[in-house]
């Protein structure tokens, strides 16, 4: 497509890995192919793509405007309006909080608001060395242990305002030992 | 047919009708306000809400269709409370200081208040956070002021096929804009204006020249010349409330003298100064086509639309060399009023200034282009729209309605028919018919009224044939030859155009496109507001100003034949090439 030519230095991050946005290209197409047909393909195409390199790059957002002949304000449109999509980065650790009515009533909502203080995002949202980023889920199925908050598969229960610091510690070390090496 | 009853009257329309149109038909009017004439209802503001009996809740007129028997009322009192409420809560979120608003005269949200008789607002909304765009050259955006009607999401992804606007976010923070709130300036947008011709509130408006001209006005050191683009002359009486097909050119030239212009001139001058340099060029790859067999730059496009250039050079790069070389005629006016005629009046290129007033929003962004300034200058400085035109009359405390009718200023003043008919679609082609008929034949085009019928009207592809008989010497090789051509306004027309020649490349010898629906008469610039009776009306005019003219061919110019004679020597002569034509180059379709 026209645009990426002249894009070639940009490259998307997709959980670890580093992906240059032209190798990336050929897996979207044939997304698209495969969607191209349905009804609306636009937004299942988006969720393959999500789901492919956990967010949407604003490049691929106009490669897929133009494969589907819709609209760019229109893509964007349909992204803006979901929360589901981002075209941020997820982080490198995702912490989500439960949501569920059980921890929800049990404090969840308080610990959501306290980690949100202390990363300094708000839903959806990933810190700026791209280390956390921050959601809200319905029900993990742990409620006599709410409120519940995971951290990639990591299950941490009973979670108190006050220990979130601590919560996060273990996760963080790590990031002190990338930094020396 | 279908038999239903509208406030007691019995109506007969047909089944495919809605409730809208079947009240208009007995001139019953039901208030709306996302509607348009013409396009896909949407159903998204509501305002239009009327009883049907035997149905639970409201409906929306636009978008209900008829029923055998249906029972209307469209002035119950349930029905006036609800557009009320709907409108209130408008209000309720809308920043609005109609004091000081570009759109307090014509503003349908303030009329609609009005109509309504709401007197207090019995709502109170948190206003939603806006912003204010004032990123591109020639428009500009405050989302404070939009009630989210979407006319003109619908009017640039279906009229224009751009695209550049849609509803972001969600709820509450739902905002029409380019993606991702971006501004303006970095996307895609061809600057067509139709958007703001649309809008029913101040919430998308031209960029305003009125200031920078004022200022010029008052410098007496500066030679300042005003150009009126063909459009004008049919449309600036709307803004002094003369009825929409009122032709003005006379009272126009006064005021413009009146406000102080050091000369009044016409961008018809150089309609027909395009005609001499685009027909040539038509003529000269008909010939390389015909003779040498090896002319690729066949369908020759029209080039005066400048968001038709802009769209070509962000969505069909393919075809750019298949564009006419040749400038607009507003930037043909810029290059020959600071070369030829600022030689011919003895003042320095520097100390002029050329207004334009035109009926476009995209020709603000045409003027500052790089490519145009060919003089050393900037061959335009400034471009007023028709309604800042009106605005500026009126800051002057000029009495419009009374002023005598006044003459152009000459050499650059003087035109013919030919170049009032760029007004309207059909018009340029038509135009440059007259000339290449009349040139290749040695006689004028065969229709007694030189009107080539089925180029006319509103028709959104318009195609047509002529066929050149009795050729002289230098053109024998046209002889029998059948010129077709095709007209497109609109530019989803005019995409509908370039795809299908894609297919069919042999087919057409000559297209032209114009961006707006109407072409200028109708373009984004225009007195609001601008329904397809009021084009038909405006087409009046234009056509009118054509047939009353003693000469009505563009290479009868007296004007024009001096021009060639003492500056530009012949039509693609190396000067003309220099100050005349210019480039176009390929741009990304989507700019992010
Ligand atoms: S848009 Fe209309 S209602 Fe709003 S401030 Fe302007 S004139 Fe008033
Ligand atoms: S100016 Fe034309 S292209 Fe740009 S947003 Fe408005 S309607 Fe769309
Ligand atoms: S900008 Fe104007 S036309 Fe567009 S949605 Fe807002 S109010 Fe309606
Ligand atoms: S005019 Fe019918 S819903 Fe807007």
């Amino acid at each position: 497509m026209t645009h990426l030519a002249t894009q070639q230095s940009e490259s998307v991050m997709s959980s670890n890995r580093e992906l240059k946005i032209e190798d990336v290209i050929p897996v979207i197409d044939d997304i698209i192919a495969q969607k191209r047909g349905e009804r609306g393909s636009l937004i299942p195409v988006l969720q393959s793509t999500q789901n492919l390199l956990g967010y949407l790059p604003k490049p691929i957002l106009i490669h897929i405007s133009e494969k589907l002949e819709i609209p760019y304000s229109e893509v964007a449109g349909v992204v803006t309006f979901y929360s589901f999509f981002s075209t941020t980065p997820r982080g490198k650790h995702t912490i989500r909080v439960c949501m569920g009515t059980a921890c929800y009533v049990r404090g969840g909502k308080e610990v959501l608001a306290a980690l949100s203080k202390e990363l300094k995002i708000g839903v959806g949202e990933t810190t700026e060395d791209g280390h956390f980023s921050l959601e809200v889920g319905r029900c993990f199925g742990a409620c006599g242990l709410a409120p519940v908050v995971m951290v990639d598969e990591d299950v941490h229960q009973r979670v108190k305002e006050s220990q979130i610091k601590h919560l996060l510690e273990p996760y963080l070390e790590e990031r002190g030992e990338e930094d020396e090496s | 047919m279908c038999k239903l009853t509208i406030n007691g009257k019995q109506v007969n329309v047909s089944d495919n009708s809605t409730i809208l149109e079947a009240a208009k038909s007995v001139g019953i009017k039901i208030p709306t306000l996302c509607y348009l004439e013409g396009l896909t209802p949407m159903g998204a503001c509501r305002v239009c809400m009327v009883e049907v009996e035997g149905r639970a809740t409201l409906v929306a007129a636009c978008t209900t269709p008829v029923q055998e028997e249906m029972v209307i009322h469209t002035n119950s009192r349930k029905a006036r409370e609800s557009r009320k409420v709907v409108v209130e809560l408008l209000l309720s979120e809308h920043e609005g200081d109609c004091q000081l608003c570009e759109r307090s005269d014509d503003c349908e949200l303030r009329q609609l208040a009005l109509e309504l008789g709401i007197r207090e607002v019995r709502y109170q909304g948190e206003k939603p956070p806006a912003m204010l765009d004032t990123s591109s050259v020639a428009l500009i955006r405050d989302s404070a002021k939009c009630i989210k009607c979407r006319r003109c999401v619908q009017v640039c992804s279906e009229v224009q096929r751009v695209g550049a606007l849609s509803a972001q976010f969600r709820g509450y923070h739902t905002t029409i804009a380019p993606a991702f709130n971006d501004a303006l300036e970095s996307i895609t947008c061809v600057q067509c204006g139709q958007c703001a011709a649309v809008c029913p509130v101040g919430a998308i408006i031209e960029t305003s020249h009125i200031e920078f001209v004022l200022k010029a006005l008052d410098n007496p050191q500066k030679h300042v010349v005003v150009q009126t683009a063909p459009a004008i002359r049919a449309a600036l009486g709307e803004c002094f409330g003369l009825p929409p097909g009122t032709l003005v050119t006379g009272k126009m030239v006064s005021a413009l003298r009146e406000l102080g212009f050091d000369a009044v001139f016409d961008t018809n001058f150089a309609a027909d100064l395009t005609i001499m340099e685009e027909g040539t060029e038509l003529l000269t790859r008909l010939r390389n086509h015909f003779i040498l067999g090896q002319e690729t730059r066949l369908p020759q496009f029209t080039s005066c639309s400048p968001g038709w250039i802009n769209y070509a050079e962000h969505y069909f790069p393919e075809i750019l060399d298949k564009i006419s070389t040749c400038k607009s005629p507003q930037q043909m006016f810029g290059a020959m009023a600071k070369t030829y005629y600022a030689q011919k009046a003895n003042v320095d290129p520097a100390d002029m200034v050329v207004v334009s007033v035109m009926p476009c929003t995209a020709k603000k962004f045409e003027a500052v282009r790089p490519e145009m300034r060919s003089s050393g200058y900037q061959d335009v400085d400034y471009v007023l729209t028709t309604r800042e035109l009106g605005d500026l009359i009126k800051m002057g405390g000029v009495d419009f309605i009374a002023l005598p009718d006044g003459e152009m200023d000459s050499p650059l003043g003087l035109s013919t028919g030919a170049a009032d008919i760029f007004a309207n679609t059909g018009g340029v082609m038509e135009a440059a018919l007259r000339t290449v008929h009349a040139v290749t034949t040695g006689r004028s085009l065969a229709s007694e009224d030189l009107h080539i019928e089925a180029l006319a009207g509103l028709e959104g592809v318009k195609t047509a044939s002529v066929t050149l008989s009795g050729t002289v010497d230098a053109w024998s090789f046209l002889e029998g030859k059948e010129v077709k051509v095709a007209v497109a306004h609109g530019l989803g027309n005019a995409a509908s155009v370039v795809e299908y020649i894609r297919d069919h490349p042999a087919e057409f010898q000559f297209i032209e496109v114009m961006t707006c629906p109407g072409g200028c008469i109708g373009g984004g610039g225009q007195p609001r507001f601008t329904t397809d009776a009021v084009r038909l009306a405006r087409i009046g005019a234009i056509y009118q100003e054509d047939e009353g003219k003693p000469l009505r061919q563009s290479h009868d110019n007296p004007a024009i034949q001096q021009i060639y004679a003492e500056f530009l020597e012949k039509p693609l002569s190396h000067k003309s090439h220099e100050l005349l034509h210019t480039t176009y180059a390929k741009k990304e379709k989507v700019t992010p």
